[in-house]
């Protein structure tokens, strides 16, 4: 078996079949868990690098289900009639952000999660939200982008309510639910209108034929809304705080990949579906969408006192930064001005960095909870005297994701506040200004949980936790001090898939 | 010929729906709406791939020169109806969990997180 050629379809086959027996093994034996879950989750990475490594050097990747070879996706008529897979740089872009994450928070959840606790039950559902995440950035088909849509609601809402002793975690689950069920129903609308129109699914045949009557801008419309809902972007954004904050730190990290997965299908819908018949006001409607999401998390985060739901809005801001970059990319992607790439490119890099340094930040207010057992700014105080590296890895999350120079969150705001200051210098004025309430957001909670006289009593974060958190930390300098090398090797080629990529992106497919 | 009376009941079951979600505050009725919502999609996939006069689409049955009816929106409503199946009974355990612990399904007196 060619195993370079069959990789794509593996990386979603391993985790999804390994996480349904991952519960077998921990009926056998504990150690027999632990080892199929290091087992699994090192093949899907060692697979997703794979894939990775053979977009990034020799191109597109296309594997057809079903078919005598991969690479056969048409029909002796021309019609891709079979389920494709089609990997380009930025599909797997977002597969290496979601196996980084996914190693991270499993390494996290070894000490983090109490075995009594549904501790097999949370390491279950975590590997098949990794396995819905890979299938929606893998997916070349309008139709399995849906399925493995609500594959990924089903597992991240199973992980924000699977706590039933206690009452927050399954009403914010339920919350999450009715968002995620309306959002992925508005995807399959969606689905139904086009197919209805063109009578296929794949969606490199629908990018050719895609005319851009009125049922295809009713679908845009609802693709837009659902994706969002499914993002966190505001006013969509209800259910984002709620499922961070009741979920365990480590499903946390897999949740904001979740919403990158989703603004990753958003932007695979506007640039390569609709990017025959883009339209400079889709792309308006998406910067002011980012504006108004960076803006009013950032103030909604100054109200907070809950240290989770304080982070959490952090979260959601930075979703605002991703949409802005890439709308101003998408207004410009017809006259093709130099900024429109680097906005793209800023924007895809926020995505990168926003995993590792968000991610930094919900881990250590994950191990401050377990230390001294409540979360709430009013009770903490204090810690750094007993959490010196849990302390030091917070407050470098918090400088990164408000940008400040030698950290990773500057590098990639600064391409977004060049790129769209050339568009308009409001938005630019406004995208600074909601780093600067961040900061002050993140000053105020690490003066009041970590600084001054002991308040709380804290027991030692145990190790794995601490390395988990310590290989983030080591991401969050290593791209603030060598950002180019990143841009030039890792996300130029993802940010040139939505700019120009979109003829190698179907000429894979369709072969014409 | 009934033209397009299919695809705007779907549309009336979806926006049905969407009013129950938005104005129902007991949170079975809300699970009921998205049900609604569900079906009106489920029933405009089947609508889409109706053929007219058209037999079922199994090749060794139909006669010769038998229109058959799209079979792809039929498999794609088939998932989607297993997935449905899916959210709605995790979402339903959610509503039971929830009035394990509040006693009561109103919408409004559950939450606990708000801001």
């Amino acid at each position: 078996m060619n195993l370079t050629a069959h990789a794509p379809i593996l990386a979603i086959a391993v985790p999804l079949l390994g996480a349904f027996a991952l519960p077998l093994w921990a009926k056998l034996h504990r150690s027999l868990r632990g080892g199929w879950l290091v087992l699994v989750a090192g093949a899907t990475a060692a697979l997703t690098a794979l894939v990775a490594v053979q977009v990034y050097t020799v191109g597109v990747q296309v594997y057809t289900l079903g078919a005598a070879w991969p690479r056969d996706t048409l029909t002796p008529g021309g019609f891709p009639i079979r389920i494709v897979l089609t990997v380009d740089a930025l599909s797997a872009f977002m597969g290496l952000i979601t196996a980084l994450v996914a190693m991270v928070g499993f390494a996290y959840a070894w000490r983090y999660l109490a075995e009594d606790e549904g501790k097999t039950l949370a390491l279950t559902l975590g590997t098949l939200l990794w396995a819905g995440m890979l299938g929606m950035a893998f997916t070349g088909d309008l139709f399995n982008l849906f399925v493995f849509l609500e594959v990924t609601s089903i597992a991240a809402c199973g992980l924000v309510g699977y706590r039933t002793w206690a009452s927050r975690g399954p009403e914010a689950a339920f919350k999450t639910m009715v968002m995620y069920t309306v959002g992925g129903l508005f995807v399959l609308l969606a689905v139904a209108l086009l197919y209805g129109e063109y009578g296929a699914l794949n969606l490199a045949y629908l990018a050719r034929q895609i005319t851009g009557s009125l049922i295809d801008r009713i679908a845009l419309a609802l693709l837009l809304g659902g994706l969002l809902m499914k993002a966190g972007a505001v006013p969509l954004h209800m259910w984002a705080p709620d499922a961070y904050g009741e979920a365990p730190a480590q499903a946390v990290i897999l949740l904001v990949a979740n919403t990158q997965i989703s603004l990753y299908a958003l932007f695979r819908v506007l640039f390569t579906l609709y990017g025959g018949v883009a339209d400079p006001g889709v792309g308006w409607l998406v910067v002011a969408l980012g504006t108004l999401t960076l803006l009013v998390a950032a103030l909604m985060a100054v109200v907070q006192l809950d240290l989770g739901r304080l982070v959490a809005f952090g979260a959601v801001s930075q979703i605002g930064y991703m949409l802005l970059g890439v709308g101003v990319g998408l207004t410009a992607v017809a006259a093709r001005p130099a900024y429109g790439l680097v906005a793209i490119q800023g924007g895809i890099f926020h995505m990168l960095n926003d995993a590792v340094a968000i991610g930094l930040l919900f881990l250590a207010v994950g191990a401050v909870e377990k230390a001294s057992g409540h979360r709430n700014l009013a009770h903490l105080g204090g810690l750094g005297h007993d959490l010196r590296w849990t302390t030091g890895f917070f407050l470098l999350g918090a400088l990164a994701l408000a940008g400040i120079p030698p950290l990773n969150g500057f590098a990639s705001k600064l391409m977004i506040y060049q790129s769209s200051f050339l568009l308009s210098p409001i938005l630019s004025a406004l995208a600074i200004l909601a780093s600067i309430l961040l900061l002050a957001v993140f000053v105020k909670a690490f003066q009041g949980a970590f600084l001054g006289p002991r308040l709380t009593a804290a027991e030692p974060v145990p190790v794995p936790m601490l390395v988990a958190m310590g290989v983030l930390a080591l991401g969050v300098l290593a791209l603030g001090l060598f950002p180019e090398l990143v841009v030039r090797h890792l996300v130029a080629p993802a940010a040139d898939a939505l700019w120009t990529g979109r003829d190698l992106y179907l000429q894979a497919v369709l072969g014409r | 010929m009934i033209g397009n009376v299919p695809f705007v009941v779907c549309m009336v079951l979806v926006l049905l729906g969407l009013w129950a979600l938005l104005f129902r505050r007991n949170l079975f009725k809300v699970v009921i709406g998205i049900k609604i919502i569900e079906n009106g999609v489920n029933l405009y996939l089947v609508a889409t791939g109706y053929v007219h006069k058209g037999v079922v689409p199994i090749y060794t049955y139909a006669p010769p020169d038998a229109a058959m009816v799209l079979p792809t929106p039929q498999a794609l409503t088939l998932t989607s109806i297993v997935i449905g199946l899916a959210t709605t009974a995790l979402m339903l355990a959610f509503v039971v969990v929830i009035h394990r612990h509040k006693r009561t399904l109103d919408g409004r007196k559950v939450t606990e997180l708000s801001g």
